[in-house]
C-alpha cells in the first residue's frame, strides 16, 4: 500500500489488482453480463410459452433441426435462468460490485480489510460462473431440475447437475469470503467519527446482507456435499428406500431423504431473498435522501427494522414446504413467524415512503428507478403475504402466482434499484454523466413492460397454472381461459429486452463522454461524494482521511449556507 | 491478545496444561460412557455433555474466549443461535411430520 | 497510507483485524459442520434402525487419535506462546510435533477408510457408512488444510519473525484458532460417529 508512484503492469493495475473500487467494477462487468445472458435464456422460455414448439427465432439452430425448443432444455433454461440471475447476477451486483465499491468510501476506509482475500473472492466468483457456464456444453445440457434443485430428481439428473453444484461450492466460497471481508471493514475500518448510528443505510444493508451470508449459505454448502456425494460415491442422503425410476427400482441402499434437501436449501434460501432486497433497500434509502434534499425519515426505526428482518429471516424458511406433509405444529410456527416478518419491510417501505413527504424532489433517472421500486416491491411484498399464509398457499404453490410475487421483489425491485445506483454513482465511478433522456427512455419503458410481464403471472397463478410447464399450461383445461395470456408476457418480455438498449447505449457513450470534472453533482452529504475526486484516488482513496463530525442525511440543515451538510463537515 | 506480558503468558501455560489433562482424561471418560448400558436417550445426553465441557475447554483456554473481547462474543452468540435452529427446526419437523 | 489495525488492536473493538476476519469464519464453518449434523440427526430420526458406531468402526484407534488431535491443539498454543516469550526455537519444536501429530492423525485415517474399503464397507452401502465417510471426510480435507498453513509459517513464511515479529505472532494465532476449531470438530464428531 505504500508507494504512490511505481508503475503497475496492466495485468498488475487491472487484473490481478486488490484494490477495492477495481475489484467492484470487475464484479460489475461480470454480473451484468451475466444478468444478459440471464436474460436472454428467459426469452428464448418466453418464445417457446407463446407459441408452444413453433421453432425459435435467430438462435433454433442451437436445438436440432426443427429448431423447436426441446422440454429437457426448457428445464435446463429455467434452472439456470433461476441460478445465473440470482447467484451470478443480482448478488454478485449487489453486494460484490457495489458493496466492495462503495462500503470503503462511505466508511473512510482506505480500502477493505483484507484486500489481497477481496481479489480472491472475485476470481472465484468467475471460476465458479465459468463451472455454471460449461454445464450448458456438457452431455445432457446444463442442471435441470429447478434453480431449487430438488432430489431425487436432482439426484438421478444428468452430468449437469454435478456441474451446477460443483459450481455453487466455488460461489459460495467466494461469497463467504466476501462477507468476512466486508463485516471486518465495517466494523474495523470506519472513520474517526463515523459511529454506528451515522453510518449510512446503505453500509448498514452492506453489513446485514454480509451476516446472512455468512451464517446461511454453509448449510447449502453442506448439502451440496452431500448431493455430490449421492451422484458421485452413490450415497442416499436424499434417496427414499424403494424409489422406482422408468420402471426400474433402484439399487441403491436407500433409507434417505429428499425433504432433507429441502430443510438444508432453505434454510439459505430463505436468508438469501433477504440478501437480494437489502442491498437494494440501501441504495433507494441513499438516493431519497439526496433527492428530497431532506434527512431520511426514521434513521432508527429502519436500522432496528432491518436487524430485525436479518434475524427472522432465519427462522421462515419452510413456509417454501408447507405442502410436504408437515405437522400442523411445525406449520403453524412457520406461519407465525413468517407474517411477522413482514412487519419490518413495512416499517421499511413506510419510512421510504414518508421521507417524500415535504421533499424537494428531484425527477432525475436515479430518483425515478429508486421511486418507481416503492411501489413495485409493494406489490411483490402484498402478494407475499398469501403465500405465507398455509391455507392459501395449497392452493397457489407452485404456480405462476409464485413467479409473479418474486419477481415483483427482484425484478422492478432489487433490479430497479441496482439501475439506479449505477445511474446514481456513475458519476463518481468515471467522472462524467450519463445521459438524461436516454435514463428516463430507460425508466418508463422498463417499468410499463415489467407490469406487463408479472402482472398477468398472477392471474394466471390463481386459475391454477402449474409453474415448469414447457407448454405454458396448454394440456390443462383449468388453464384454457388464461392460456391468451402467455403471449402478452412474452411481447412485454421482449420489449422489456429492447429497452435496455436503452441502457446499454448510454453506458456506452457516457463511458466514451468528457470527463466533467465534477466531484460531487448530486450535492449528495456522504462521504464518497464530499472527500474523494471523482473517480476517487487510486491508492488510498483520500488525499486526507476524513473525520465524520455528522450522520448521513443532513440536507437543509437550518442556518447552514447551503442545502447538504458532508458528514466530514466540521461542527 | 498483543497486550500480554511475559508472566502473563507463562501463568496461560500453566492453564494449557491443566486443560490437556482434563481433556486426555474426559475422553476416556466419554469412552467409558458408551459402554455402559443406558437408553439411547440418556446416552446422547451424556455423550453430549461431556463432548460440550471438552469443546468449551477448548474454546475458553485454547482460544482464549475466557477474555475475548466483545465484538466476537455476539458474533459467536449469533452463530450459536443460527446453528441452534438448524439442528433443532429440522428434527421438530421430521418429528411433526404427517404418518400416513 | 496503510491499512489501519492490521497488528495494533483497534481501541473500541479491541481486536485486530485478522482475528475478527478469522472467528467470523469459524462462524461459518460451525453452520457448515452444522449442516451435516443437522443431516445426521435428520437421517438418523427418519429410520427405525440405525447402527451404532461399534458395528462399523474402531473405537480404540479412533481414541488415539482424538488424543492424538488434542495433544496437537496444545502444542499449537505453545508454539504460539514461545512465540510471545520471543523464543523461536520452541515455537519451531511445538509447531513441528504439531504438524507430526496432525499428520499421525491422517495416518490412522488412511488405514481406517482402507480396511473398510477392503471389506466393502463403502459410503453407498448404508446411510450411516455414508454420513461417516462424508464428516469424516470433510474433517481431513479440513486437516489437510490445517498442515498446509502451519508447515508455510513452519519453513517458508517463517521469515516474517525476522521483518515483522508481532505480526508473525498474530498469524500463528490466528493458524492457531483455526487449528483449535478442527479439534473442536472431533470432540464432537468422535462420540456422535463412534460412540452413539
Amino acid at each position: 500500500m505504500s508507494s504512490e508512484h511505481h508503475k503497475q503492469s496492466f495485468l498488475t493495475k487491472y487484473i490481478w489488482s486488490t484494490d477495492h473500487k477495481v475489484i467492484g467494477i470487475q464484479y460489475g462487468i461480470t454480473s451484468l453480463l451475466w444478468l444478459l445472458f440471464g436474460f436472454l435464456l428467459m426469452m428464448i422460455m418466453r418464445y417457446q410459452l407463446a407459441y408452444p414448439e413453433s421453432p425459435i427465432p435467430f438462435v433454433g439452430s442451437l436445438f436440432g433441426e426443427s429448431g423447436i425448443l426441446p422440454s429437457e432444455m426448457y428445464n435446463s433454461l429455467g434452472a439456470m435462468h433461476g441460478t445465473i440471475m440470482i447467484f451470478l447476477g443480482v448478488v454478485p451486483l449487489a453486494f460484490g460490485a457495489f458493496g466492495n465499491y462503495f462500503v470503503p468510501l462511505q466508511i473512510g476506509a482506505i480500502d477493505m480489510a483484507f484486500p489481497k482475500l477481496n481479489a480472491a473472492s472475485y476470481w472465484m466468483y468467475f471460476v465458479g460462473s465459468v463451472i455454471m457456464a460449461i454445464g450448458f456444453f456438457v452431455p445432457g445440457g446444463a442442471a435441470n431440475s429447478g434453480w431449487t434443485s430438488y432430489p431425487p430428481l436432482s439426484n438421478i439428473a444428468t452430468t449437469g447437475q454435478t456441474v451446477w453444484l460443483l459450481g455453487m461450492v466455488m460461489l459460495i466460497t467466494s461469497s463467504l469470503l466476501g462477507s468476512v471481508n466486508i463485516l471486518v471493514t465495517v466494523i474495523q475500518l470506519r472513520a474517526e467519527g463515523m459511529t454506528w448510528m451515522k453510518l449510512p443505510i446503505f453500509v448498514w444493508t452492506q453489513f446485514i446482507t454480509a451476516f446472512l451470508l455468512l451464517l446461511a449459505f454453509p448449510p447449502l454448502e453442506a448439502a451440496g456435499v452431500l448431493q455430490l456425494m449421492d451422484r458421485l460415491a452413490g450415497t442416499s442422503f436424499f434417496m427414499p428406500s424403494g424409489l422406482v425410476v422408468s420402471g426400474e427400482v433402484l439399487t441403491n441402499a436407500g433409507g434417505g431423504s429428499p425433504l432433507l434437501w429441502q430443510h438444508l436449501f432453505w434454510f439459505l434460501a430463505h436468508p438469501e431473498v433477504y440478501v437480494l432486497i437489502l442491498p437494494a433497500f440501501g441504495i433507494v434509502t441513499e438516493i431519497i435522501a439526496n433527492n428530497t434534499r431532506k434527512p431520511i425519515w426514521g434513521y432508527n426505526a429502519l436500522v432496528y427494522a432491518m436487524v430485525f428482518l436479518g434475524f427472522m429471516s432465519f427462522i421462515v424458511w419452510a413456509h417454501h414446504m408447507y405442502i410436504t406433509g408437515m405437522g400442523t405444529s411445525i406449520g403453524a410456527f412457520f406461519q407465525t413467524t413468517t407474517m411477522i416478518i413482514s412487519i419490518p419491510s413495512v416499517v421499511i417501505l413506510t419510512t421510504l415512503l414518508l421521507s417524500l413527504w415535504g421533499g424537494s424532489i428531484r425527477f432525475n433517472t436515479p430518483m425515478l428507478f429508486a421511486l418507481g421500486f416503492i411501489p413495485m416491491f409493494g406489490i411483490g411484498g402484498l402478494t407475499g403475504l398469501p403465500l405465507g399464509l398455509a391455507a392459501a398457499d395449497i392452493h397457489l404453490h407452485d404456480t405462476y402466482y409464485v413467479i409473479g410475487h418474486f419477481h415483483y421483489v427482484v425484478a422492478p425491485g432489487t433490479i430497479f434499484a441496482l439501475f439506479a445506483g449505477i445511474y446514481y454513482w456513475f458519476p463518481k465511478m468515471t467522472g462524467k454523466r450519463t445521459n438524461e433522456t436516454l435514463g428516463k427512455l430507460h425508466f418508463f419503458f422498463s417499468m410499463i413492460f415489467m407490469n406487463g410481464i408479472f402482472m398477468p403471472m398472477f392471474v394466471q397463478g390463481l386459475a391454477g397454472v402449474s409453474r415448469r410447464l414447457w407448454d405454458g399450461g396448454e394440456t390443462y383445461a383449468h388453464a384454457a381461459d388464461v392460456l391468451y395470456l402467455n403471449e402478452v408476457m412474452s411481447v412485454s418480455a421482449w420489449l422489456l429486452g429492447l429497452a435496455q438498449i436503452f441502457f446499454i447505449v448510454n453506458m456506452i457513450i457516457s463511458l466514451f463522454g468528457k470527463k466533467t470534472g465534477e466531484k460531487n453533482p448530486w450535492n449528495a452529504t456522504t462521504l464518497e461524494w464530499t472527500d474523494t475526486t471523482s473517480p476517487p484516488l487510486g491508492h488510498g482513496n483520500f488525499e486526507v482521511v476524513p473525520t465524520v463530525y455528522r450522520g448521513p442525511y443532513e440536507y437543509n440543515v437550518p442556518g447552514d449556507d447551503q442545502d447538504f451538510t458532508p458528514q466530514s463537515k466540521k461542527v | 491478545m498483543s497486550e500480554l506480558t511475559p508472566e502473563q503468558v507463562k501463568n496461560h501455560i500453566k492453564t494449557y496444561v491443566l486443560v490437556f489433562v482434563s481433556l486426555a482424561f474426559l475422553t476416556i471418560v466419554t469412552v467409558g460412557i458408551s459402554y455402559l448400558e443406558v437408553s439411547v436417550g440418556m446416552g446422547i445426553t451424556l455423550a453430549l455433555i461431556v463432548a460440550s465441557i471438552k469443546g468449551s475447554l477448548v474454546a475458553c483456554y485454547f482460544m482464549h474466549l475466557i477474555d475475548e473481547k466483545v465484538t466476537i462474543y455476539w458474533t459467536l452468540i449469533a452463530t450459536v443461535v443460527a446453528f441452534l435452529i438448524l439442528i433443532f427446526v429440522p428434527l421438530s419437523a421430521i418429528l411433526d411430520h404427517t404418518k400416513i | 497510507m496503510d491499512i489501519p489495525y492490521t497488528v495494533k488492536n483497534r481501541p473500541d473493538t479491541g481486536l485486530y483485524n485478522g482475528k475478527l476476519g478469522i472467528w467470523l469464519f469459524l462462524a461459518s464453518e460451525v453452520m457448515l459442520f452444522g449442516g451435516l449434523f443437522s443431516a445426521y440427526i435428520f437421517l438418523r430420526t427418519g429410520v427405525e434402525s440405525w447402527p451404532s458406531g461399534s458395528e462399523y468402526l474402531d473405537i480404540p484407534l479412533a481414541t488415539l487419535n482424538t488424543l492424538f488431535l488434542i495433544t496437537s491443539s496444545v502444542t499449537m498454543v505453545m508454539s504460539w506462546a514461545s512465540l510471545k516469550l520471543n523464543d523461536f526455537n520452541k515455537f519451531k519444536i511445538y509447531a513441528g510435533i504439531t504438524l507430526l501429530l496432525a499428520c499421525a492423525f491422517l495416518v490412522i485415517k488412511y488405514f481406517e477408510y482402507s480396511h473398510k474399503f477392503h471389506v466393502g464397507y463403502f459410503p453407498s452401502y448404508n446411510n450411516f457408512l455414508g454420513i461417516y465417510f462424508t464428516m469424516t471426510g470433510l474433517h481431513v480435507l479440513h486437516i489437510i488444510g490445517g498442515i498446509i498453513v502451519i508447515f508455510y509459517f513452519w519453513i517458508p513464511g517463517a521469515k516474517m519473525w525476522e521483518s515483522d515479529p508481532e505480526r508473525f505472532t498474530n498469524r500463528i494465532e490466528i493458524v492457531g484458532l483455526y487449528w483449535h476449531f478442527v479439534d473442536l470438530v472431533w470432540i464432537f464428531l468422535f462420540p456422535t460417529l463412534y460412540l452413539l
